[in-house]
């Protein structure tokens, strides 16, 4: 296996895309950067200019002025194919070749960069073990052949097989069913834990954005950046209204789920305190077991079901606050 | 005199020639080897050239008009105007030009084929879809690339499907060639009509429509080697 790329920074300096005709930019004047290896989720309801702002990274929608540095290059002074073989792309319709097996979908890039036969072959077998496509069952089967979730592991492990250090994606398990939706995320998760790229990942699922970025962007109508955070602040501290309604009155709760037992202070035990729950679970299931319990408190156990302490309702407001 | 049909002069001919009854077996066995082969070797030529010819001219002329849409209005137009010609007119025009010869005949017969050729190779082409057309954009495909490794594979099936029809027709079609020169199938059949010989005109007949049948099966075979993704067994 070759060593992992250098992860690179990507870096939106008052990019804008103008179309002809429109009043409204489709993304106006947006400056934020990407620090390498980071997930950045754009986020934000249709018209935000989400996807047109991805999809200048890789030239498939020109800039109207501003940049996009890739690695400190500016994409405009980049060769439009160079670029788009250098880095990864997803969409949520998948677009796998209908008339090319799962290998050679796979070495699709790769092949244009003229890899050798034997060197395709081998890395297309190590990305469907990445994304858990056992190669012996899947290498040699059309899209036709495969399940919605399957084909975009495919789709990733075909974005993913020149080793790129850029990742887009567009809203990649829109189209799934919620529990194939999660499970990708978890391996996606997963994946980018052994590979740390710069990931763009477009979405207008909030709670996806929470889930799978290090950052996110918040778009409004008009393509205007109104908050670029991580999503912990994003929750606690909503730059303004839309931003605040974009989250969802339920944001306390979606910051309880960022954070698990393990990680807070805890009170020391004292005496018998029912319920019990693990330290791997969310604050977020914790307090809805405390509710239904009708408890004030909740003894925190570790994997050997030893006691680790106490949380109590009253710390966990803290920790909100 | 008698009102009694003519009987022709067959030599030694049979009773079932003499009587000229619907089939007769004995003739075509007799007459293989110097009347019936040899005019289905000539119709599968003609046919082979005509129909190589009109694809080879639709095949480009819709690569051109997929790049260029405004081409697309013009060939159609043109190609549906030739369609809708009489053949024997279209001979009868292109015989003072070209003369009787194998050429007025092409001409002809590649004319009928560009219609529906055309149509199914720009079908096909722009059955691409979408989704697929942005993933290959987004790889840095460039155009020549998705055009030669996309786009073309998966317009195969409409192609196919426009070459059956195209060389099925033209089978038919060349029969005609005999009203300019002496080839192919429809040769016998113009020679027995003058005396209304029905044996000669039924074997010609059905030689031509075997030969319809076999082609647009050797097609058909041709398509599966060509497209196995698309009859893929659903096992997930």
């Amino acid at each position: 296996m070759r060593a992992p790329r250098q992860a690179v920074e990507i870096v939106f300096d008052h990019a804008t895309k103008r179309y002809p005709g429109r009043e409204v930019p489709a993304v106006d004047d947006l400056s934020l950067t990407i620090a390498p290896g980071e997930v950045c989720c754009l986020v934000g309801p249709s018209g935000g200019g989400k996807t047109t702002a991805m999809k200048l990274v890789n030239r498939l929608v020109e800039l109207s002025s501003g940049e996009v540095r890739v690695d400190g290059r500016s994409v405009r002074s980049l060769d439009q194919t160079e670029l788009r073989r250098g880095i990864g792309y997803v969409i949520q319709q998948v677009g796998l070749f209908p008339h090319m097996t799962v290998a050679e979908n796979v070495a699709t890039v790769p092949k244009l960069l003229g890899w050798s036969r034997a060197a395709i072959d081998e890395r297309v077998d190590e990305l469907l073990d990445l994304v858990d496509l056992p190669a012996r069952d899947y290498r040699a089967r059309y899209a036709s052949q495969l399940s919605g979730g399957e084909r975009q592991r495919v789709g990733l492990a075909r974005a993913l097989a020149a080793d790129p250090p850029v990742m887009l994606m567009d809203e990649p398990f829109g189209a799934l069913d919620p529990i194939t939706r999660a499970r990708l995320q978890r391996e996606l998760l997963r994946i980018q834990g052994e590979l740390r790229k710069t990931i763009i990942f477009v979405t207008h699922d909030i709670d996806e954005a929470i889930l799978v970025g290090d950052r996110i962007a918040i778009l409004r109508e008009g393509g205007v950046l109104v908050q670029y955070d991580a999503p912990d602040a994003l929750l606690a501290r909503p730059a303004d209204e839309f931003v605040a309604r974009f989250v969802g009155a339920d944001r306390g709760l979606k910051r309880l789920s960022l954070v698990r037992l393990a990680d807070v202070p805890l009170d020391p035990p004292n005496g018998a305190v029912t319920p019990v729950a693990p330290d791997g679970t969310t604050l977020r299931d914790a307090l809805s077991l405390m509710l239904s319990e009708g408890s004030q408190q909740l003894l925190v156990v570790d994997g050997d079901e030893r006691p680790r302490g106490v949380l109590t309702l009253e710390r966990l407001t803290e920790l909100l606050s | 005199m008698t009102n009694e049909p003519v009987i022709p002069e067959f030599g030694e001919a049979s009773r079932c020639v003499a009587e000229n009854r619907f089939f007769c077996a004995d003739w075509v066995r007799d007459n293989w080897a110097g009347v019936l082969q040899p005019a289905l070797v000539e119709h599968v030529k003609l046919t082979a050239i005509a129909v190589a010819a009109g694809f080879a001219i639709a095949f480009v002329a819709a690569l051109v008009a997929h790049r260029f849409r405004l081409v697309e209005g013009p060939f159609a137009a043109f190609s549906a105007i030739v369609y809708t010609i009489p053949s024997i007119a279209l001979f009868q025009l292109l015989v003072p030009v070209t003369g009787l010869s194998v050429l007025t005949v092409e001409i002809a017969l590649v004319g009928y084929t560009l219609l529906i050729l055309f149509r199914n190779v720009l079908e096909g082409l722009r059955s691409t879809p979408p989704e697929v057309l942005e993933a290959a954009r987004g790889m840095g495909c460039t155009r020549r690339q998705t055009l030669w490794s996309v786009e073309l594979p998966l317009a195969l099936p409409a192609i196919v499907a426009g070459l059956r029809v195209a060389t099925v027709s033209t089978i038919a079609l060349a029969t005609i060639a005999a009203f300019v020169i002496p080839e192919g199938l429809g040769r016998p059949i113009f020679v027995a009509l003058r005396d209304y010989f029905k044996t000669e005109i039924v074997a010609a007949g059905l030689l031509a429509i075997a030969l319809a049948l076999v082609a647009d099966a050797l097609l058909v075979l041709a398509q599966r080697a060509l497209t196995p993704w698309a009859h893929a067994r659903r096992t997930a």
